[in-house]
């Protein structure tokens, strides 16, 4: 077979592993999709509005039946007249509490429900379509995270109160409507001003400022972040006056722009008040009219007056829902951004197909490419590459050279634009990915050690491994004497990231883990990146001696260690630019000899 | 935590204004609600008395006039809340800037700053832009309401005694109530809330430390196996939350409680003393409209509470911030010139510098710790020698460093300085800053600014032309990378350099410390962390920046040293424990 037929090419709309979404989906407001994520727990929902709307209408209806109770009593008919109003009023007393308590139980439950849902959908799309390209940044995981986090703050606060001011505003001008037309009317069109006109309008005006102070906020931040950070360098080069007054002058822009904008934002309080006001002096106006026509009793008027003072609580929360809506938009955004992506890496043509891991296990790299995107740069531009069963190879080259999109095509995170990589003579691309990493694993670039034991964190590797087996992965990665010294042994804590270990434990760890997963080929990328000069010698010794046995890939822009590796690969702008042995690289002129002169 | 911190009061001039504004349109928003009620109840009686519109008309208009007035009120005290709010927090940040930068005291890595429990810089710069801003909330929403809550309740409490004692007695029993049992629940929920809040921030972690494991999982074939992991953490979540939750929504529950049911006990009580006659019914509907409005403020401050008391949390902690520093400026860390020791600067690079520099059994204890970073160093540097420091981690290189460049001044001994044909004079006797312009520094890892690479070089020299900046760079081995960005010196850099690679940002750096010309060179691991080519042309850099300099060179690794460091070379091992040690 010819490399340059068989490589799957850059075709970006490669097959996506069945995780293709919708393109009619795709374009629907993310505001609308976030809902649609709540649609499993739709009668949840609807009883959580329901207890809302019982909650809201309490609080309405104790004024309405009092005003009434009042007015009837006025004329003092029999205290039988009034026994329902008495009982009524004081169970609508006791039942907004009671109500609006299990509201909040209700709905807070459906959206935490709804969350661990959605946390599950984020997750199951991340771990089908593998996006690690995206992942340079732990600022973007995180980020991620937090607009999961945001949809329930959608649910709680931006989707109920809606619903149930649609729903007690109806019942309220349904009721005033029966006791008099042109109140009911009045108060329809004071809640839709108060409750949707002013807050939409509030949320447009305030787009502007609220664009205006974010650019001047971000300014003001990145200005302090350089001040703070780079204290010593501004100091030592005594920049630091002119520093300050370049944040003083941001902090001027900042303070500037949100005074100015102050004036717009606090026209939306006042248009409710005078909305409200104006509201209740029309109907008292009327009101006053229709009796003096006779239209209506002096009792319809007291609870029409005193109904449409109450009714305005309805709409109260709507204003702080509308301000929100740009940012859980935005956040929404970014979440689908991050769900519709398609895969990284390809599924095979054809599927179940397995390796033999008894078989010939060299991998061969041929004319390999890789870029990150059309018209980017080649990240490899034509690498050939061989690792024998049971060699060990050594790909060195400064940062930049494309090492660790080599790693990454190994690993099977993303697929080759060009050419191909072989195990044992069968391209990979016709193995699915996972099949692919039972053979071929490793320690990647910035290992992740879970905030769980250390007995957890190796049994990723090889779920229900025994202790024993964990302890011959500990001692082959040089670990087992630091962690029979630890009081609580495999069942120490190593804390989130795996702060609680030194640089050097976590990735003897890492080594430990891949090794108990018991691959034929360990890819171990940049091991040592993140060590101090003191414990970096050490530690490529123990992973070179641990990795005894594999066929073993080490990638690294340190050339200490190499001479004992078998062979070494110079990689440099996506190309190799030499390969031999230790021996043969430190005799031949060239990159190899130039670099490692003192 | 205090509703109204009096350190906010004094601190910010737009604080007191504020307040003033507030108190005064929450009298007059008072007085507009009792009024209104009076009206509205005197209307609906006159109409049920058979009153027309020529009796009532004029009440009528009032209603209007009331309502206008209170929007207009609305209006101006929001707007004015949100201004004061922005100028409050410019005063804040503004001072919070000059103390943290102030001082000139900036420890380095080994340093001590990280210990005494102050913040990162990052969490400071989070705290100064979104944390304040919590502030708006605060100012616009919490401090209107409390106003009213103090106001409000009393006048309403006043007005009804005076209608109708009865139904005053009710409110006056009712009201203090609230507060009561809220503080009695808050006090027995607390404990338990805030076990639980912790069991929630854990769980909520767990989901972040998976999808930033996720690579790792996929390596060992994990990742689709942990969807199961994550929808059972998912529901143990959710019921801790739910436990936390029905405790925490219980001082709402009795707060709504208590406001609905008093209400409905003044109207249930007022409407049968109306119809047994002991009442009239203008009172009976003044009493009505008025008994909510007493609870109303009371219950807007309890929902108001927790989203506000964040803005003063963010307040605290820049005031713990102002107090800390002052308290940890220990004598040896006193500000050098306010000590009055000093000279005031000249602007002009201080000759010392291209001298010898004698350390007489200095010492430095950072603030906070037990152990000295540093301690009886004696050691000298001839004018024109490269002294290669060497020693393990925490040996102290990197705070000898820092001594030189004084970012702090040292906790015992003294270090002298020697102008060529000059005396000794103590180096605290010379302007901190005449003295660092005779610096050039290249620390362990340089902080690029967000600005144009021009700007980044010429740090220290901020006169120097594009030829001198040209010619650094070329000097340093950083013209061929820099002139091949978008906009070759113009380019910004983004945050913290984040363009360039270690090694490009290391040798801006070197340019930086070339376009400095000045007589002392010191440099921390000059090629620790980068690759063997980058390292290469540093080490290149080097050779031309030291040329005819007097250098401190710190170095774990020196094999690369003789070559470049040349004749004039002299090593010396930390910790230098003994007068003898570096003869």
């Amino acid at each position: 077979m010819n490399a340059e037929t068989n490589g799957t090419g850059g075709d970006p709309t490669a097959v996506t592993g069945g995780f293709e979404v919708d393109e009619r989906e795709r374009r629907r407001d993310p505001l609308l999709r976030m809902i649609g994520l709540a649609r499993p727990r739709g009668g949840r929902f609807a009883l959580g509005v329901l207890l809302g709307a019982a909650a809201t209408g309490s609080g309405v209806a104790l004024l309405g039946v009092a005003a009434w109770m009042l007015a009837t009593a006025a004329d003092h008919p029999s205290i039988t007249a009034l026994s329902v109003a008495v009982v009524a009023t004081r169970a609508l007393g006791v039942s907004k509490g009671v109500t609006r308590y299990l509201e909040r139980l209700v709905t807070h439950d459906a959206a935490f429900r709804t969350l661990a849902e959605v946390r599950v959908r984020v997750y199951e799309r991340l771990a089908g379509t593998e996006p690690f390209g995206r992942f340079r940044s732990g600022d973007l995981v995180s980020r991620l995270v937090n607009d999961t986090e945001t949809t329930l703050d959608l649910l709680v606060r931006g989707l109920a109160p809606p619903l149930v001011s649609v729903v007690t505003g109806g019942a309220t001008v349904l009721f005033l409507t029966s006791v008099y037309v042109p109140g009911g009317l009045l108060l329809a069109a004071g809640l839709l001003l108060a409750g949707l006109a002013v807050p939409l309008a509030a949320a447009a005006l305030g787009t502007g400022p609220g664009r205006r102070e974010a650019v001047a906020r971000g300014r003001l931040s990145t200005t302090l972040v350089d001040t703070l950070q780079g204290a010593p360098d501004l100091v030592a080069y005594g920049a630091m006056e002119r520093q300050v007054a370049l944040v003083n002058e941001a902090d001027t822009e900042l303070t500037r722009v949100a005074a100015r904008d102050a004036a717009t934002l606090g026209l939306s309080a006042g248009a409710n008040a005078l909305i409200t006001g104006l509201t209740v002096w029309g109907a008292l106006f009327l009101g006053v009219l229709a009796v003096s026509d006779g239209s209506i009793g002096p009792t319809a008027l007291a609870v029409l007056v005193l109904t449409t003072l109450a009714a305005f609580e309805i709409v109260a929360p709507l204003p702080a829902v509308a301000a929100r809506l740009g940012a859980i938009r935005a956040s929404g955004e970014r979440l689908f951004g991050v769900l519709d992506t398609p895969a990284a890496v390809s599924a095979p043509a054809r599927s179940g197909l397995e390796i033999d891991p008894e078989a010939d296990t060299t991998v061969r790299v041929r004319n390999l490419r890789v870029r990150y995107g059309p018209g980017e740069p080649w990240a490899l531009d034509g690498v050939d590459l061989e690792i024998p069963a049971g060699a060990t190879v050594a790909v060195v080259g400064p940062s930049g050279a494309g090492k660790s999109t080599l790693a990454s095509v190994l690993l099977r995170f993303r697929d080759p634009d060009g050419g191909r990589v072989e195990i044992g003579g069968t391209d990979v691309t016709d193995y699915p990915a996972d099949e692919v990493r039972r053979v071929v694993s490793g320690v990647p670039q910035d290992p992740h050690v879970f905030a769980s034991t250390l007995r957890e964190n190796l049994r990723l590797a090889r779920p229900g491994a025994e202790d024993d087996e964990l302890w011959a992965a500990l001692r082959r990665a040089r670990l087992a004497e630091e962690v029979e010294a630890m009081p609580r042994g495999l069942d120490t804590q190593v804390g989130s990231h795996g702060l609680g270990l030194s640089g050097g434990m976590r990735q003897r760890l890492a080594l430990a883990r891949a090794v108990l997963a018991g691959p034929r080929v360990l890819v171990l990328d940049e091991p040592t990146a993140h060590l101090d000069p003191d414990t970096r010698d050490g530690v490529v010794a123990d992973l070179l001696a641990a990795a005894r046995g594999f066929s073993t890939l080490l990638i690294t822009h340190d050339l200490t260690g190499l001479d004992r590796v078998d062979r070494i690969y110079v990689v440099r702008e996506g190309r190799v630019l030499q390969s031999g042995t230790h021996e043969e690289l430190t005799t031949e002129a060239g990159w190899f000899r130039s670099v490692s002169e003192r | 935590m205090k509703p109204l911190d009096p350190r906010l009061v004094r601190t910010a001039d737009a604080v007191r204004t504020h307040l003033a504004v507030t108190v005064v349109s929450g009298v007059l928003i008072t007085g507009l609600i009792l009024i209104q009620a009076w009206l509205l109840a005197r209307v609906i009686t006159g109409a049920w008395a058979g009153e027309g519109m020529d009796a009532l008309g004029w009440m009528i208009a009032a209603v209007a006039a009331v309502a206008v007035a209170r929007a207009l009120l609305s209006y101006l005290a929001e707007a004015s809340a949100l201004h004061s709010a922005a100028r409050t927090k410019s005063q804040l940040r503004r001072r919070l800037v000059a103390h943290v930068t102030g001082s000139g005291k900036v420890w380095l890595a080994e340093g001590g700053d990280r210990e005494d429990g102050a913040p990162r810089a990052g969490e400071l710069v989070t705290l100064a832009t979104r944390g304040l801003d919590a502030l708006d909330e605060y100012f616009s929403r919490y401090l209107p309401q409390l106003v009213l809550a103090c106001i409000v309740p009393f006048a309403v409490l006043a007005v009804v005694f005076w209608a109708d004692w009865i139904s005053g007695a009710v409110i006056l029993v009712t009201l203090p109530l609230i507060p009561v049992f809220m503080a009695l629940i808050g006090m027995h929920t607390q404990q338990r809330t805030e076990r639980q809040w912790r069991l929630l921030s854990r769980l909520g972690g767990h989901f972040l430390d998976v999808v930033e494991g996720l690579p790792t999982l996929a390596v060992f074939r994990r990742a689709k196996a942990q969807a199961a992991i994550i929808r059972g953490v998912g529901e143990d979540h959710r019921r801790a939350t739910m436990g936390t939750l029905r405790i925490a929504f219980l001082s709402a529950f009795a707060l709504e409680l208590l406001a609905t049911l008093a209400v409905a006990l003044v109207a249930v009580e007022v409407g049968l003393r109306l119809l047994g006659g002991h009442m009239d019914y203008q009172t009976a509907l003044l009493v009505l409209i008025l008994a909510p409005e007493a609870y109303l403020p009371l219950r807007e401050v309890g929902a108001r509470f927790h989203a506000s008391m964040e803005g003063v949390a963010a307040a605290d902690q820049v005031f713990t911030e102002l107090d800390r520093r002052r308290e940890t400026a220990g004598p040896g860390a006193a500000g050098d010139e306010a000590a009055g020791q000093a000279p005031a600067p000249t602007g002009a690079p201080s000759p010392a510098a291209a001298g010898d520099i004698r350390f007489e059994g200095v010492g430095l204890l950072y603030p906070g710790r037990d152990v000295p970073a540093l301690s009886g160093l004696d050691l000298t540097v001839r004018a024109g020698e490269r002294l290669l420091l060497t020693g393990p981690s925490g040996s102290g290189k990197t705070t000898l460093l820092s001594l030189l460049l004084r970012l702090g001044e040292p906790t015992e001994g003294r270090i002298s300085v020697r102008a060529p044909g000059g005396e000794w004079t103590p180096l605290d006797r010379l302007p901190a800053d005449d003295w660092r312009l005779g610096i050039a520094w290249v620390p362990q890892h340089p902080y690029l600014f967000d600005v144009s690479v021009a700007d980044n070089i010429r740090l220290g020299a901020p006169d120097a032309d594009m030829e001198r900046v040209r010619e650094a760079a070329r000097l340093a081995e950083a013209d061929g990378f820099v002139s091949a960005l978008p906009d070759g010196y113009g380019t910004r850099l983004g945050e913290r350099g984040a363009r360039l690679s270690a090694g490009q940002r290391q040798r801006i750096a070197l340019a930086r410390a070339m376009c400095r010309d000045a007589p002392l060179v010191l440099l921390d691991e000059p090629t620790a962390h980068l690759d063997p080519e980058n390292a290469k042309a540093v080490r290149t850099a080097v050779t031309r920046l030291l040329e005819g300099r007097t250098a401190v060179i710190v170095a774990h690794d020196t094999g690369w040293a003789e070559s470049v460091l040349g004749e004039n070379l002299r090593t010396a091992a930390l910790p230098l424990l003994t007068r003898e040690a570096h003869r």
